[in-house]
């Protein structure tokens, strides 16, 4: 809402300089977004008279038009249509700081040439001035405007852009921000004037209004004015309008929408002699009923909508747009005038529906006070007789279902001083309360009671008394304390302490941390993701997406992360190690998706030597799995590797990591042909983990294992096997002797030094007991135990 | 074998001279094994001692010993020698101490998460527990509950991504908007008191621009419990403000709106940039909108079956990276999700 600093003066003086009154507004909760200051910005322009217009010698579209400044004639060169002699215009001189009419953008006025003839400056529309966007014609000021005077003096102004929260429609509104300054800076009210002389025939009897849904329109107040002269609206009240970012129309339109930037109720003119048999109906539409508005749409409406219906047919979408057919124009004499009340989440349904939001609907919608249209009514019918020639028929139709109550709201001293955390003196209390326009009533010996003004339709509980108290008196002004009382038991949150952990150690160990989009394209989902797993989960759509890249919730992190490994690769080959923890959304019938907690990584690039250049092996399968190996290793799972097969990754290096013989996650190179859709040419190896799946099998504490003290015997064991045979097969069993205590794979040799089709691994094996020291031949008859085992399961020879 | 005093006259001039060639430790260890050893020159002369007689046993036995203790001295001295001059030699050597050491894998934590981090472990050390919800929501959750229903105008103040999914013809579930669903998940399962922070990832139907992301990680809080106040309220609010933002930082407070809260407030610190003189940053205005905040409703408190009169709360949430982006002066939000890795090897 743009609120101008001089149409709100006429309602309340401003004490504070606009600066401290913007302060003053936000800090009580209404936002000054903005403050916009017209004046200043438009330096070299000045009101001038226009004192002639003649033909341009050259061109037909443009005059030359004869300004007269304070005892100066300037002609300039003007393409304004509306241009005529007696004006009083905005002149701008060469040097002119002013807005660019086709770009836009912020220019400097240069002296020029149009066709042959010399313009000495130039005549302004608003869209120059910055006022707004209309470029259409220039800006004809008022007629007692004082030539040769800055046009700042003249007409600058401060204006607020506020940014009206959806609770208080009241302030969609110039005399509702007044009541806000009022109340906050200590000073009354001016409301505006609704007294005029009702010169016409009772409207009683010509016109009739029927509500027949008095859910959806608790009030419909009707008025006529009759003989009106059609034109424009003076010029004070086209600067307010345009200062307030509306267009002026003509000068019944202008009144409406001047009415309802003044009070905030939205009203309605429509030609008396359009409305068949001057009946107003305020219905349901019919099915199938067609309705052509005013923006020249044709739009089918449906019964869950409220329409205004004359006699036969609908002529307006209550409380969003009127109809083409009833719509006042330069012919019209007789206007009837609504001021109705209307349900607001219906209106917000119905201007969803068609797709058209108006001033009138974000009003309405928000929920107005009943109590306003006969108000605004009488405002608007008051200018329609002053400004328009017209004579207003005596009385207004009102038709008022359903009288609402005022409401009372009971404070108690003890709910103020809880939510509060401090006492307040009852007179302060009633101070505060009465400034902002509610009368407050101490009933001893606890409590107020609080009648809540009309256009406060926000104010409905005790709480929300509490609000106005504490934002009246500034919330800086409550004391700042500690929470007390006791804590309440705290749970272990082990799933996202297990995500930290997870973090911190690959972190340590190299990898940076991603954070990547939690929406995916299908497409690229199903480059990593065989059909039968998309099939299997499919990927839940977004219905209104923003783009197609963000269109479902991702199945799988490898998908980004191949993204993101690929958006940073830039023609060198350092080692880019990176990880992602994230949910990944796995549908469920009717049910919110599962979220797993998922760790994923990728890493590319070459091993760096000893200054760090990419000098050493590509980095691979083996690379990421040493972190799968750190990850599980730290967090106390006991996990096993197998050969695994999966669609994005290359058979052979590939490995499934289970718990407990359930698949936990996968490790592997990845396929080429996926990189490749990626844009990544370099081997890529990643690891994707369920976090969700180890969380279980994780060693919260471990458990201390007294170190022996008895010295421990090491030697080497090295084994030739079938080259098939996984390393970590033979270990097991290495490992399984009840005299070893660690053992560590050191070399694995295929070559001239072992048979063909054959591999030799060779372990670092330490034997210790717990209670003496081993002698050789317990370790002699321990080796050979193992490798009676290893012969007989994997016919292993000792090398 | 030797039998006299020549033979051990023989090694000790033998031993004595090999050692004056002996340049460091190896060599001194090898020549130490030679004579010393357990098969060395003098320790075999040692063991033959048993063989001869008594008289000449005591005569060699005694020139024998005083050898091998005159040899011991000599390794003793020798070694100690050798390491002075290799410590020596080693300062004479002088490495370029500029040079960098061995590149270690260096990896980081997202800023995100970093800043993340800090704002729970204030939280924590106030009380709160950390608790998380589902980024898939309800509409029930993310609106109804909060005292948002369908066709209210306050909707707008979350664009909102909807799961194409329909039940009555509506859209009941969509990508939470905000991490306030989790104060309605929390108070149905929980009695008071509650003191909880709520951290996740939420979005919005949102254009992107410098200062517009449409997925964004919000930290939520709650607390209720007998006799909570706004005073209460700013008292934690500030006490974050500080640890986070230093404690230079003014803090000031406003009345806002937001359906879920009665009164409502918003946390703003002075602006870094200008110090509250008003720049572009701020808007101007001198301060920097920090978190909405408020007492819960009691219209909630009731709907969650807490008896409004006894207890009240209040609830917060803010913006993980609004408040990264002023902590570390980072100007575009869409680079925290661009991931690219000149940012975030900043961090």
């Amino acid at each position: 809402m743009r609120v101008p600093l001089k149409w709100l003066s006429e309602y309340v003086d401003l004490t504070l300089d606009p600066r401290g009154l913007a302060d003053r507004l936000t800090v009580a909760g209404v936002e000054v977004g903005e403050v916009i200051s017209t004046a200043g910005e438009w330096e070299g322009v000045y009101v001038g008279e226009v004192v002639d217009v003649s033909r341009h010698p050259n061109a037909d579209r443009l005059v030359l038009a004869t300004v007269e400044l304070a005892g100066e004639r300037q002609t300039v060169v003007c393409g304004a249509p509306n241009v005529a002699v007696g004006q009083k215009v905005p002149f701008a001189r060469a040097g002119a700081r002013l807005i660019d009419g086709r770009s836009g953008q912020p220019t400097v006025l240069e002296p020029a040439v149009i066709r042959g003839v010399e313009s000495a400056g130039m005549v302004c529309s608003e869209k120059e001035l910055g006022l707004s966007d209309y470029h259409e014609g220039i800006l004809v000021l008022a007629d007692d405007a004082p030539v040769g005077v800055p046009l700042a003096a003249y007409m600058g102004d401060v204006i607020f852009d506020i940014d009206v929260t959806p609770n208080r429609p009241d302030l969609l509104a110039v005399v509702g921000v007044a009541r806000e300054v009022a109340a906050l800076t200590d000073v009354s009210v001016r409301e505006p004037s609704i007294e005029y002389a009702a010169a016409g025939k009772p409207i009683k009897g010509r016109a009739q209004v029927e509500i027949a849904d008095p859910d959806l329109c608790p009030r419909y107040v009707a008025a006529l004015i009759e003989g009106i002269t059609m034109g424009e609206s003076p010029p004070w009240m086209q600067e307010r309008l345009i200062g307030a970012g509306l267009r002026p129309i003509n000068n019944v339109v202008d009144i409406t929408n001047y009415v309802m930037l003044e009070m905030g109720q939205p009203l309605h003119a429509f030609d008396f002699k359009r409305l068949r048999r001057g009946q107003i109906i305020v219905r349901r539409a019919r099915t199938d009923e067609t309705l052509l508005l005013l923006d020249g749409t044709e739009q089918k409406l449906s019964p869950e909508m409220l329409v205004i219906a004359d006699a036969e047919v609908a002529v307006a979408v209550a409380g969003v747009m009127g109809g083409l057919d009833s719509e006042i124009d330069l012919n019209t004499t007789n206007v009837l005038l609504e001021s109705a009340n209307f349900h607001g989440p219906s209106i917000r349904r119905t201007a969803a529906a068609l797709k058209v939001r108006t001033d009138a609907s974000n009003r309405f919608e928000k929920g107005l006070s009943p109590e306003l249209p006969p108000i605004a009514a009488q405002r608007a019918v008051k200018l329609m007789v002053e400004l328009c020639g017209g004579k207003a028929a005596a009385g207004i139709i009102d038709v008022y279902p359903k009288r609402r109550k005022d409401i009372r709201i009971t404070l108690t001293q003890k709910r103020l001083h809880t939510l509060l955390g401090m006492e307040l003196p009852v007179a302060q209390v009633r101070q505060a309360l009465s400034r902002l326009g509610f009368s407050c009533r101490w009933v001893p010996p606890d409590r107020f009671v609080v009648r809540v003004p009309y256009w406060r339709t926000d104010v409905t509980i005790a709480d929300d008394v509490v609000e106005e108290i504490a934002r009246i008196i500034g919330y800086d002004e409550l004391p700042t304390t500690r929470l007390r009382g006791e804590f309440p038991a705290a749970s272990p949150q082990l799933r996202r302490e297990l995500r930290d952990r997870v973090a911190d150690l690959l972190a340590a160990a190299g990898m940076q941390e991603v954070i990547t989009y939690s929406l995916s394209s299908l497409e690229e989902l199903a480059r990593v993701l065989a059909p039968e797993e998309l099939s299997a989960n499919a990927p839940l759509r977004i219905a209104n997406p923003m783009s197609q890249e963000q269109e479902y919730a991702r199945t799988s992190l490898r998908a980004s992360l191949l993204r993101t490994l690929a958006d940073n690769v830039r023609h060198h080959e350092d080692l880019i190690a990176l990880f992602e923890t994230a949910r990944v959304y796995l549908p469920r019938e009717d049910d919110l998706p599962e979220e797993v907690e998922t760790v994923a990584a990728v890493i590319s690039g070459r091993l760096p030597d000893r200054w760090g250049e990419p000098a050493g092996e590509p980095a691979g399968f083996y690379e990421a799995k040493s972190y799968l190996d750190l990850l599980v290793d730290h967090l106390g799972v006991s996990a096993q590797y197998a050969e695994a097969m999966d669609f994005a990754l290359l058979p052979g290096r590939t490995a499934a990591i289970s718990v407990d013989d359930q698949r936990v996650g996968i490790v592997g190179q990845v396929h080429p042909r996926v990189a490749s859709q990626f844009g990544l040419e370099a081997p890529v190896a990643m690891f994707e983990l369920s976090l969700d799946a180890i969380l279980p099998h994780v060693m919260q504490v471990r458990h201390y294992r007294p170190v022996a003290p008895y010295p421990s015997l090491d030697e080497d064991l090295a084994v030739v096997v079938s080259a098939d045979v996984p390393a970590a097969r033979v270990q097991a069993i290495i490992q399984q002797a009840p005299l070893v205590r660690a053992s560590r794979l050191f070399d694995v040799y295929s070559g001239p030094q072992v048979p063909s089709g054959k591999k030799s691994l060779a372990f670092s094996v330490s034997y210790q007991a717990s209670d003496h020291t081993l002698t050789d031949e317990e370790v002699r008859r321990q080796r050979e135990s193992i490798l009676a085992r290893l012969r007989q399961e994997m016919e292993a020879v000792l090398r | 074998m030797p039998s006299d005093n020549e033979s051990l006259e023989e090694i000790e001039s033998q031993a004595l001279s090999d050692l004056g060639v002996v340049a460091d430790g190896d060599a001194l260890e090898r020549w130490r094994v030679a004579y010393l050893g357990r098969r060395g020159r003098l320790t075999r002369v040692l063991r033959g001692l048993a063989d001869l007689p008594l008289e000449e046993r005591k005569r060699v036995g005694d020139r024998a010993n005083r050898l091998k203790q005159e040899l011991e001295g000599e390794v003793r001295e020798k070694r100690a020698r050798l390491a002075q001059s290799a410590t020596e030699a080693l300062i004479a050597e002088r490495i370029d101490v500029t040079l960098p050491g061995p590149p270690l894998p260096s990896g980081r934590l997202h800023p995100t998460t970093q800043t993340l981090r800090d704002v729970l472990d204030c939280f924590v050390s106030m009380g709160f527990q950390v608790v998380e919800g589902p980024e898939i929501e309800w509409d029930r959750y993310n609106f109804e509950a909060l005292r948002i229903p369908r066709d209210h105008p306050a909707r707008d103040m979350w664009d909102t991504l909807w799961i194409d999914y329909e039940k009555d013809g509506e859209h009941p579930m969509l990508l939470r908007t905000h991490t306030s669903p989790n104060q309605i998940r929390i108070m149905e399962q929980t009695q008071p008191p509650i003191r909880v922070v709520v951290p996740g990832k939420c979005y919005r139907y949102e254009a992107t621009d410098p200062t517009h992301e449409w997925m964004m990680t919000q930290v939520e809080g709650l607390a209720v419990d007998e006799g909570i106040s706004m005073a209460d309220l700013k008292g934690t609010l500030a006490e974050f403000a500080r640890r986070i933002f230093g404690p230079d930082r003014k803090v000031a407070f406003r009345c806002d709106y937001f359906p879920f809260v009665e009164p409502g407030m918003e946390l703003r610190i002075d602006c870094f940039l200008c110090g509250g003189d008003g720049c572009r940053t701020c808007s101007r205005t001198g301060w920097i909108e920090i978190l909405g905040a408020g007492m819960v409703h009691p219209e909630i408190l009731e709907a969650v079956g807490y008896d409004s009169e006894r207890y009240t709360g209040f609830a917060f949430g803010l913006g993980i990276e609004r408040i990264a982006m002023l902590r570390h002066g980072i100007d575009d939000i869409r680079l925290f999700y661009a991931n690219d890795l000149r940012f975030l090897s900043q961090f």
